[in-house]
């Protein structure tokens, strides 16, 4: 069985996204790093369903669908800041601040 | 006829009440519509005393020893406390109803000439029917509640009354001060209620004098607080010394006004409640004391100011405080009857003396009107020879006047001379009455001069209107002085109801009101004096008045009277006199600034602006801003600060599931 190298596997990878997140500046960068998030949790997913049912592998689609959705919404926005901006770089951006 | 039931007595004070609506409703819509006015409100005065009249009639010949209560619906029942929507029908409350919208109907059709100008006729009837309803509640209410709910009705009648010319600031003011003034006799008459309520546990008139001797021992504090707060209640609404300012002020209101409710009927209702509650004010040596002291205080000392006024209505109101003094001398004295029967008489020739000033000044206000010119049309040092142009109104108010001075045959003599000889006759037992009649005999002197000074102002001398003026001069058009004759009449014959049997009379009246009066007359009999006292005192109240009169002939000089823009300021006791004493600048130092101060420093600046305001409104903003400013420093801006924290989190969260 490969099921713990396939969730140590899927835990590197969330780990990565994680530090991706949260290390770095560039905005698709961070964007990417969320995307290796959502695939980690995918092989989880899809590792656990050998033994859980096929639950796990059906919801792998919907995470997909998102993804898919995600990318298409995630990165027109992140071509609209650029217009406005002329940077992705997350630091410059921080209109939120109260 | 079949007689009806006595317990439709309802339908009187519901017809002014249905005529306040009609009028009220045609005010809204068509204020023009001064004939249909007139017809309403006329016309439900004149139904509503011809109810009264049968009523009365009816009552008269069950010869019903006890007060008839006609209980209709149940208006505040509550615990303890059950008060019925009840009136009542006896022998007081029959006089009051038939003077009430007898008067009232005279006034009503005066005033149908008086405001026939107007462009608020059919507010001013709508308003005048509003008062008449309640006042007949007043009269007829079986309870104290109810009696209040006439109570604050006729003020809030005689407040619109008074500033029923709204447009010019001194009227409201006028409005306002008695409505204030009444309010805090009204804060007397509620205490009152309380404690008989406390004590008695009912509030029925009936239930509460039947059971006031055997609750209250006699002369007791707690008898005493109550006659006295009550008699709070009446100094406000009948202008007794202390609350008395504001009815002079309330001449700001239209004549006939002036007349119905200043003078015949509304500020007599303290008097009523006196007479009403005999039982009480019996077992009160010191309550009944008070009143019949205060009422001979207040008639000298208003009969004082009345000596030097100017403005015709404002010798008027004087007179009518000095002779509502006179009443409470009545009925403190425990003479209920002599007290009721000064009421009646004093309502017709009154009401006569305010109507035949209303039609002066009605003449005056024309012939001014016509020239353009802006004189003061109250005045009487303008007028002057009036009686040659209104060969209606002076002989009418001549026969008022002797009336009020108290010459024989007129009304004023019987009762004025009833009220002095009970109160000649109870010191025999209680000295002090001795002051109170000497007061009153002192008062009766003045009122004969001040009258006297009116009339001989006004009617005779030369005439200081104006040249171009004089030709405008005329006397009232029937519909006014058709009222006037109809109360010179009453003036005349009133005497008649209760002519003592020392001038051969059957004192009808006192005989009438016997059935009421017994109960207190058994707990404080009235003191009788022999005749030949009784005649000394007659004979020297007529002499008096007749001093008075001749001395106003001899003393006064209406050719040598200056007109009022050229007169010179009073000077001396006359100042004193001409400013009331400096009653209401006593008033105004002592009481007036003190609370506007306490209002403007105290609880505007501090406690509005400062706590309510400052404190309170804006130191809830500012606690609330406060705290948002703490919850903003945490929006940086900066996704990853966010991310930072969300991680954070996410990992707390499944570290303390974990474990």
């Amino acid at each position: 069985m490969l099921l713990a190298p396939a969730l140590g596997v899927s835990a590197v990878l969330f780990t990565l996204g994680v530090a991706g997140v949260l290390l770095r500046r560039n905005a698709i960068v961070i964007f990417m790093c969320v995307e290796l998030m959502l695939n980690a949790v995918n092989l989880t997913f899809v590792a656990l369903a050998q033994q859980l049912g096929v639950g796990g592998q059906i919801f792998v689609f919907f995470v997909m669908a998102v993804a898919a959705a995600e990318a298409a919404v995630g990165l027109a926005i992140l071509l609209a800041i650029y217009r406005h901006r002329q940077t992705l770089n997350l630091q410059n951006i921080n209109l939120l601040k109260g | 006829m079949p007689a009806l039931p006595l317990s439709m007595v309802w339908v009187v004070p519901a017809l002014p009440l249905f005529g306040f609506v009609l009028n009220g409703t045609l005010a809204l819509t068509r204020p023009g519509a001064k004939r249909a006015v007139s017809i309403v409100g006329v016309g439900t005065l004149m139904l509503a005393f011809a109810a009264a009249a049968l009523a009365v009639i009816e009552f008269g010949a069950q010869h019903a020893a006890a007060p008839l209560v006609f209980h209709y619906w149940d208006w505040l029942p509550s615990a303890a406390l059950q008060v019925p929507f009840a009136l009542q029908l006896d022998q007081l409350s029959a006089v009051m109803i038939l003077i009430v919208t007898g008067v009232g109907a005279l006034i009503h059709v005066f005033s149908v000439g008086y405001m026939h100008d107007d462009p608020g006729y059919a507010r001013y009837f709508a308003y005048l029917n509003l008062f008449v309803f309640f006042m007949l509640t007043l009269v007829l209410g079986a309870s104290f509640p109810v009696m209040f709910v006439g109570w604050e009705g006729v003020g809030l009648c005689s407040y619109l009354l008074i500033g029923f010319w709204f447009n010019e600031k001194i009227n409201t003011d006028a409005g306002k001060k008695a409505f204030i003034v009444n309010r805090i006799g009204d804060f007397g008459f509620l205490v009152a209620m309380f404690l008989i309520f406390w004590r008695v546990g009912s509030l029925d008139f009936a239930t509460v004098f039947a059971k006031a001797p055997a609750v209250f021992p006699p002369a007791g504090a707690l008898i005493t607080a109550i006659t006295l707060f009550l008699f709070l209640g009446c100094t406000g609404k009948s202008a007794q010394i202390p609350l008395y300012t504001w009815l002079p002020d309330a001449m700001q209101g239209p004549t006939p006004v002036s007349a119905l409710i200043h003078a015949a009927t509304m500020v007599t209702a303290g008097v009523y409640l006196v007479a009403r509650c005999g039982v009480l004010f019996a077992l009160s040596p010191i309550g009944s004391a008070t009143v019949a002291g205060v009422g001979a205080l207040t008639a000298l000392f208003a009969a004082t100011i009345a000596l030097k006024q100017w403005d015709i209505k404002r010798v008027l109101a004087y007179s009518t405080v000095s002779q509502l003094g006179y009443m409470f001398v009545g009925v403190g004295t425990g003479a209920y009857a002599a007290g009721i029967f000064h009421l009646a008489t004093h309502a017709f020739f009154k009401a006569l003396l305010f109507l035949g000033s209303g039609s002066v000044i009605h003449a005056m206000h024309r012939a001014y009107h016509a020239t353009h010119s802006h004189e003061d049309a109250q005045d009487m040092r303008n007028m002057g020879g009036l009686a040659r142009s209104m060969p209606w109104t002076a002989p009418l108010m001549w026969i008022a006047t002797l009336a009020i001075a108290g010459i024989p045959p007129f009304a004023g003599f019987f009762s004025k001379d009833e009220i002095l000889g009970a109160a000649f006759a109870e010191a025999a037992v209680r000295p002090a009455w001795y002051a109170f009649w000497a007061m009153g005999i002192a008062a009766a002197l003045l009122t004969a001069f001040y009258m006297t000074r009116l009339m001989l102002y006004t009617f005779h001398g030369p005439n200081r209107t104006g040249e171009r003026e004089r030709e405008h001069l005329h006397e009232a058009p029937w519909i006014m002085t058709g009222p006037l004759v109809a109360l010179g009449v009453l003036t005349v014959i009133g005497g008649a109801l209760n002519v003592p049997p020392l001038l051969g009379g059957g004192a009808y009246l006192e005989h009438w009101l016997e059935p009421v009066t017994a109960a207190a007359g058994q707990l404080s009999p009235l003191v009788e004096a022999p005749p030949a006292t009784e005649w000394a005192l007659v004979v020297g109240a007529v002499l008096v008045a007749g001093l008075g009169i001749a001395g106003a002939f001899r003393i006064l000089r209406p050719e040598s009277l200056l007109h009022a823009r050229l007169a010179p300021p009073e000077s001396g006791l006359g100042r004193i006199l001409w400013k009331k004493w400096y009653a209401d600048e006593l008033y105004d130092a002592v009481i007036v600034r003190p609370v506007m101060w306490v209002s403007r420093e105290i609880l505007w600046k501090v406690v509005d602006v400062r706590i309510v305001d400052g404190l309170l409104v804006n130191g809830t903003a500012v606690f609330t801003r406060a705290l948002g400013w703490i919850g903003s420093q945490l929006q940086t801006g900066e996704v990853g600060a966010y991310v930072v924290l969300f991680v954070t989190g996410v990992l707390a969260v499944l570290f303390s599931a974990l474990r």
